[in-house]
């Protein structure tokens, strides 16, 4: 038996073992154990990615002897692992950037409890990547959201114990929603595993209007994965969490576990309705109108921030944003655009969070802009990174950003005028809020030094870690041509 | 509107509880009552599917006398995702009130507005 085949299952067991060591192993132990869990990851990914991009086809893995509606499944393919590969990356690189920083903020006889965490998180992305059971789903969604409170809840701060109070209100009423859409999803099917709801879906497609039971549980389950996701008017609860603790937090919530929640989303859209159906059901012009809202938005409060914490996670609204513009189009070219937009946005944002901390490390810990000024050249690799980052998101060419708005462009211009003159609009606009955000913060953080201010002894660790995010991004940018088509013919398979 | 109601009681009162719940968790200031309205809202969930699963006159799917036909017996497929979901919202009801107990040392007050409103004067 080919030993890869194990991969999807061992990367969701082994963090969930580790998870288990990491709480009782001392502090260094631990985080020793936890980076070698997410680097064990992302080579077992890695490898069923070069396996299922050798020509591979995508399977169902048994999480015990019982197979298909009986039993709980795994499916793995060309797509989940290129997404699940590209997710451990970014963990692992936000992880590293963060780790110094990690131990100041954390209390040191919790560090080790931190990292189970982290396992806990890293485990229950990937699970949401690649369960065939909605069930499952729903379980995992439920542990991210209790790794990602704990994330939070790291740093012993004011701001963080509200802001976490607000995400996990929010995220409840998200996941809430999801497990009733997923009740009556049973209900009205008798079946959990996804290849089996499509089955008894499928005589539905050509019904039309689409029954209202069909509807509501579409409704539901977008509405619940958009809210916990961060999708437009529910983004409320997005800067205090992402902004206030830890940096490897922060830079893990925005570009690791929220992108768990939109691949089950998509998974949903395209494998358990099918585009015909969700098209049908009418969510379509919504979610684009809420993508699209939420770039307007969210680069316009982006535009408002002083604090470069809050700046990046309110952009992290307006590029969420984006994703769910893709999702709303509904079709295979945008879904795709989405699905590589997703990569771009992980890989940039754990770039810009981290190198956000860094340039507030180096600037006596003061995260408002004027106090700002100059950080980039007290700690040069912090300031390539964000700069890299911030044009990335922007949009500039030879970098992902830009490619991932070509995508979105050229799959709106083929739906029809209305979406393409929408997209380009939007995308026009934004691109002129986020330069004008990013371009004042770049400016700044390069303007002549204050010589007077308290500059924190820069970590070469987490210099290294920036200067590989900036590798990454800039590789993203010019040579990912095989990684858009790993994704689109994965796509196809999915 | 009867008519829906005759025959769909326990699904119509999961649905009324699910909304009195979500109501509770997204727009009441209390954190406390927002725990509570968050364990009605799953609890309705685990209503709905435990009707779903129960069939009029069938026993428990516990082996019994020998009787081994399916017919004997309620689906036991919700009773399992009813018992998962409790130890998940259980262990989500731990988190909350752990937070909770956290703010109320901090700040001395469960209103959510409040709280967020002392935290952002910045005395973190």
């Amino acid at each position: 038996m080919d030993l890869l085949r194990n991969a999807p299952f061992v990367c969701v067991l082994l963090p969930l073992i580790a998870g288990i060591f990491c709480a009782v192993l001392p502090r260094r132990g631990a985080k020793l154990l936890c980076f070698l869990t997410v680097l064990v990851l992302t080579a077992a990914n890695a490898f069923s990615f070069l396996r299922f991009f050798s020509g591979a086809g995508p399977f169902t893995y048994p999480m015990g002897h019982f197979p298909g509606p009986w039993g709980n499944e795994l499916r793995s393919g060309l797509l989940e692992s290129a997404m699940a590969m590209c997710l451990c990356v970014t963990a692992f690189l936000s992880l590293w950037a963060g780790s110094s920083k990690a131990g100041v903020h954390i209390p040191r006889g919790k560090q080790g409890l931190y990292y189970s965490v982290v396992c806990l998180a890293a485990a229950s992305v990937n699970a949401l990547i690649y369960t065939n059971d909605l069930f499952t789903g729903y379980v995992f969604i439920e542990i991210s959201t209790i790794a990602a409170g704990a994330l939070i809840l790291s740093r012993q701060d004011g701001l963080c114990l509200s802001g976490c109070a607000r995400y996990l209100v929010m995220n409840l009423v998200g996941s809430g929603l999801c497990l009733m859409g997923i009740a009556m999803l049973y209900g009205q099917t008798g079946h959990l595993n996804i290849d089996s709801l499509r089955l008894s879906l499928a005589p539905l497609a050509e019904s039309s209007p689409l029954p209202v039971s069909v509807r509501t549980v579409i409704v539901l389950l977008t509405v619940g994965l958009g809210i916990k996701s961060g999708l437009f008017p529910f983004h409320s609860w997005i800067p205090d969490a992402y902004s206030y603790s830890t940096p490897a937090s922060g830079a893990l919530l925005s570009s690791f576990i929220s992108k768990g929640y939109i691949f089950l989303l998509i998974k949903v859209v395209v494998r358990v309705f099918g585009l015909d159906m969700i098209r049908a059901s009418g969510v379509c012009p919504v979610i684009f109108a809420f993508g699209a809202a939420g770039i307007i938005m969210g680069s316009v409060s982006a535009t408002r921030q002083t604090d470069i914490r809050r700046m990046v996670a309110f952009s992290s609204v307006a590029q969420i944003g984006y994703i769910y513009m893709g999702i709303g189009m509904c079709t295979r070219e945008s879904l795709i655009a989405a699905l590589f937009h997703m990569a771009v946005h992980s890989f940039a944002k754990s770039m810009l969070f981290s190198s956000a901390a860094s340039l507030i490390a180096s600037s006596g810990d003061r995260a408002q802009m004027e106090s700002l000024a100059g950080s980039g050249r007290r700690n040069a690799p912090a300031g390539v990174a964000f700069t890299a980052g911030a044009m990335s998101l922007t949009g500039v060419p030879l970098l992902g950003g830009f490619l991932s708005k070509i995508y979105l462009s050229q799959a709106a211009i083929a739906v029809d005028t209305f979406h393409a003159v929408a997209v380009l609009l939007t995308l026009a606009l934004s691109t002129f809020l986020q330069t004008v955000y990013f371009l004042h913060t770049v400016v700044n953080i390069y303007r002549p030094a204050d010589k007077n201010v308290h500059a924190e002894k820069q970590s070469v660790l987490s210099g290294a870690a920036l200067c590989v995010m900036t590798l990454l991004n800039i590789l993203l940018g010019t040579a990912s041509v095989p990684l858009y088509r790993a994704l689109a013919s994965g796509f196809m398979q999915f | 509107m009867a008519s829906i109601f005759r025959g769909h009681l326990y699904e119509a009162a999961a649905m009324i509880l699910f909304a009195v719940g979500l109501t509770t968790l997204l727009l009441h200031r209390n954190m406390i009552k927002k725990i509570i309205g968050m364990n009605i809202m799953d609890t309705s969930v685990y209503l709905f599917l435990a009707s779903m699963g129960y069939i009029r006159g069938r026993s428990a799917p516990i082996l019994e006398d020998g009787a081994i036909s399916a017919e004997n017996y309620v689906n036991p497929i919700p009773a399992g995702l009813v018992l998962t979901g409790i130890v998940v919202s259980v262990s989500v009801t731990a988190l909350l009130l752990a937070l909770t107990v956290r703010l109320y040392k901090r700040y001395h007050t469960l209103d959510i507005d409040q709280i967020v409103l002392l935290a952002r004067k910045g005395d973190g």
